[in-house]
């Protein structure tokens, strides 16, 4: 396996702090992995700026990837441009968030989100909180199964 | 870098951005546990975040550019090396967070409405042309700050259409605002500089913009800069109050590693 798979493996290990189920090369935050010479570079889209588990994934980012022997010297960046969008979300972390109690982004349709219970999979519910306890989430309720619960504050360009 | 006197104005530029957002950022943080209500508290206090994280991708850039390490920037400057505009920092009432706060709602709404709609302005105009990194900054910040446009806008018009006592005490309110908006507007000494090097816009150009988005009955009342020119380090003594707050534990070992 090149270096640069093992990375990618080992990324897959990291995981976002506030939940567990996604790692960050499923939330998209990862932009590209180059090397010169024996430095290898990370370049990581920030999520939310005011996010304070960024500092704790860049952290965590470092241990993972400097636990693989042949990384002798590694730099991990937050970059500015391309920027994060909810977009990049994966598939399988849509699955993984759903199962976790999180509803993720949905698209708008006709300029309003519908955003179904991630419990009971009803539409019957409605926004509570655009805010929620964490700046990338918003707070909702299931009129359906009477069940409050967050969904991924979609971000687009 | 095209030359000393672009630098220095960028510089100037992204300490007015990035001191606005800290200031306000703690004031909002100081509403933490006191807001009207528990929706609100945690709305509030998310975009006090927000607004942190704007205020950390400025300081960040300045690090890049050669002004000191962020932590330094942010809690070892005096109170006259700040460019942020005397609107931000501003006490939200009388009493202090710990003891008696006496805080004004109408004020708060109006003032993070009417700041938030010219921070908004003004990031539109950086985006169309500047130094490319603060464009980038701008592009992003943009796409959060859309939903505090909006729960502002939502209180500031909820409140000035209910009763009686909400218009007098919100309008009282945009009065107060409206007294130092100009220095928000205002880019200090080295304004005619800054839009000849396409950092930004004219301020005359921003601020029309900001009354056209408004309804005139909003904003009848002329708008001031009474109490200083905060883009030129001139302050109240509530900022130096506020870094003091801020900067305390920092102050305390200030060699500590975090």
């Amino acid at each position: 396996m090149i270096l640069k798979e093992k990375i990618m493996e080992v990324l897959d290990s990291v995981k976002d702090p506030e939940i567990p189920v996604v790692s960050v090369v499923d939330l998209g935050m990862i932009h590209k992995v180059h090397f010169q010479g024996d430095q290898a570079t990370i370049e990581v889209m920030p999520t939310f700026s005011g996010c304070p588990a960024l500092e704790i994934i860049k952290r965590n980012i470092e241990q993972a990837v400097e636990s693989i022997p042949e990384v002798k010297s590694l730099a991990v960046t937050f970059i500015r441009h391309p920027i994060w969008t909810t977009d990049l979300i994966s598939e399988n972390a849509k699955q993984e968030l759903k199962k976790f109690g999180i509803a993720p982004p949905e698209d708008q349709v006709n300029g309003e989100w519908h955003v179904p219970c991630p419990y009971c999979g009803s539409v019957y519910t409605t926004m509570d909180n655009i805010f929620g306890p964490a700046a990338c989430r918003s707070i909702l309720y299931c009129k359906t199964c009477k069940n409050p619960f967050e969904a991924m504050k979609p971000v687009s360009i | 870098m095209e030359s000393t006197e672009y630098r220095e104005c960028l510089i100037e530029l992204i300490y007015q951005l990035a001191d606005d957002d800290f200031l306000l950022a703690y004031r909002g943080s100081e509403w933490l546990g006191l807001a009207p209500h528990i929706e609100e508290d945690v709305a509030f206090a998310s975009i006090s975040q927000d607004l942190m994280g704007h205020a950390a991708l400025y300081y960040g850039l300045l690090e890049d550019l050669g002004e000191g390490q962020v932590d330094a920037l942010t809690h070892d400057r005096s109170p006259r090396q700040f460019r942020n505009a005397i609107l931000v920092e501003l006490p939200n009432g009388t009493g202090t967070y710990l003891e008696d706060p006496s805080y004004d709602w109408a004020f708060t709404v109006v003032r993070n409405y009417f700041y938030t709609l010219a921070k908004k302005i003004r990031l539109e105009s950086i985006k169309k042309a500047s130094y490319e990194p603060l464009q980038q900054i701008a592009q992003k910040i943009s796409i959060e700050m859309s939903y505090h446009m909006m729960h502002w806008e939502v209180w500031y018009k909820q409140l000035i259409n209910s009763t009686p006592e909400a218009r007098r005490r919100m309008e009282e309110s945009v009065k107060t605002v409206l007294e130092e908006l100009d220095g928000v507007f205002s880019y200090g000494r080295f304004g005619d500089r800054m839009v000849r090097l396409s950092l930004i816009e004219r301020e005359e150009v921003l601020k029309q913009r900001w009354m056209t988005y408004l309804k005139k009955e909003d904003t009848k009342s002329p708008m001031k800069m009474k109490q200083g020119e905060g883009r030129n380090g001139v302050h109240t003594p509530h900022l130096a109050k506020a870094l003091e707050t801020l900067s305390e534990v920092y102050q305390s070992i200030p060699t500590a590693e975090w």
